[in-house]
């Protein structure tokens, strides 16, 4: 049951997703303008500074996915949808996760376009350790959104959504973006540092399960009026 | 603690007005000198800023799934302390971090979490103040997610770097200094709780107020 209702939410984002494809190229074209931002603040004589690179990764990923988690929910509540969504009688952890992975999809989509422009642009090193990288990214996306999308959807009822997002957001998933970018980083030296890798990857596993928990927890109460 | 509030106010002037004489008569640190004064309020911030910080997560935690409004009075109560002591903290901090270091901010692993749970906890207030109807539990959501990052910022930056005094530098004081240490630790935290109990009491009324121009309404 509960995953059957997961599954049904995420095929539903899916099809409207499809449909119009609006989140996933305005989040990408954002991202993408992020990055390009980011290489005029942060490069110098044609040459990026040392380390740049996983900051603007990371900085991009974190930027659109706010511009993500806030589109989902708009679109909920401009057809009037969230309600019919929470009145279902289906559990409501389950609804979390299945909006929960639609935008975990949707950030992965974003960044298997991102990751191969920011190695271009930057000449960094990120297919030295693919699955590594990988691992960080889906871990650190899954935190980021974990977290993002528990807030978007309490925000829905709320006059103020489009300013308190991030507020709420940003302070609270520092963690990730701190694991994310020193684990990135780790993997663009010169000998790719595995360990150090590894470990912010297992700090950033904890995150995930601490705060998907938490927010399975909260859900329920946050979410009835 | 109606008839309590007077007698505590009145030691907790007391203990601040006495805390400086002590603090002077400590005896001097040998590296840092005068300036190592600052620890005898840059600390007992800290204490009494995570003691705020658990009691807001705590009670938020219970109004969210016992919807006890009495426990969310509180918690707004403890997460504006959160913030006051924790500005605090962050000013003290500075002024001794420009002598010891050279200079105002290091990106170190007790800073960068002191700033970040301040950071959280201004959040919190914004949300509680702008969010609209409902943002009480947005609010309480948001202190429960600040209370469990704490351990994940302290071991993300830990693993960083770190450069600011270890906490095992408190058992390690010598005795004149000791006395005057936990003595500006006992005066923080009853003034946290005089003043904790002081907003408690200004919610109540203002719930209590509410309830009445409800009822008025009803006639």
């Amino acid at each position: 049951m509960f995953a059957r209702v997961a599954l049904l939410v995420l095929k539903k984002d899916f099809a409207i997703e499809v449909k119009s494809r609006e989140i996933l190229y305005t989040t990408l074209f954002f991202a993408v303008s992020c990055v390009l931002v980011f290489a005029f603040a942060l490069v110098r004589d044609g040459r990026a500074i040392d380390d740049a690179a996983a900051g603007i990764l990371w900085i991009a990923i974190a930027f659109a996915g706010t511009l993500a988690l806030g589109r989902t929910f708009e679109r909920e509540r401009y057809g009037e949808t969230l309600r019919a969504l929470l009145l279902a009688p289906a559990p409501r952890p389950a609804i979390y996760v299945g909006k929960l992975l639609g935008i975990v999809v949707l950030l992965l989509l974003a960044e298997t376009i991102l990751v191969p422009l920011v190695a271009l642009l930057f000449q960094a090193a990120f297919f030295a350790r693919p699955w590594l990288l990988a691992g960080l990214l889906v871990a650190g996306t899954i935190g980021f959104a974990s977290v993002g999308t528990l807030f978007a959807a309490m925000l829905v009822r709320s006059r103020t959504r489009d300013v308190m997002l991030p507020i709420l957001l940003y302070p609270i998933t520092v963690p990730v973006i701190i694991a994310g970018v020193r684990g990135t980083s780790a993997l663009l030296q010169p000998v790719p540092d595995e360990p150090a890798a590894a470990m912010w990857m297992a700090l950033l596993v904890c995150f995930d399960v601490v705060f998907v928990t938490l927010a399975l927890w909260t859900f329920e109460p946050l979410m009835t009026e | 603690m109606k008839k309590l509030f007077t007698p505590l106010l009145l030691i907790v002037a007391a203990m601040f007005a006495y805390a400086p004489v002590m603090i002077a008569n400590a005896p001097y640190e040998s590296s840092m000198g005068l300036v190592q004064k600052i620890f005898y309020f840059h600390v007992p911030s800290w204490f009494v800023m995570f003691t705020a910080v658990f009691i807001c997560g705590i009670q938020s935690a219970n109004f969210l799934f016992r919807r006890k409004p009495s426990a969310d009075r509180i918690a707004v109560a403890a997460g504006e302390l959160v913030v006051l002591f924790g500005l605090l903290g962050l000013v003290t901090g500075p002024l001794w971090g420009r002598k010891a270091w050279g200079v105002w901010w290091q990106w170190d692993a007790r800073l960068t979490m002191a700033l970040l749970l301040e950071l959280i906890f201004i959040g919190y207030l914004l949300v509680r103040k702008y969010g609209g109807p409902g943002s009480e539990k947005l609010a309480a959501a948001m202190a429960i997610f600040g209370m469990a990052n704490v351990p994940f910022v302290y071991v993300s930056v830990n693993i960083w770097r770190t450069v600011h005094p270890k906490t095992t530098v408190v058992p390690s004081l010598v005795p004149g200094m000791f006395g005057a240490f936990w003595f500006s630790v006992l005066a923080f935290m009853l003034l946290f709780v005089l003043l904790l109990t002081l907003r408690v009491r200004l919610e109540h009324q203002r719930a209590a107020l509410d309830e009445l121009y409800l009822a008025e309404e009803d006639l």
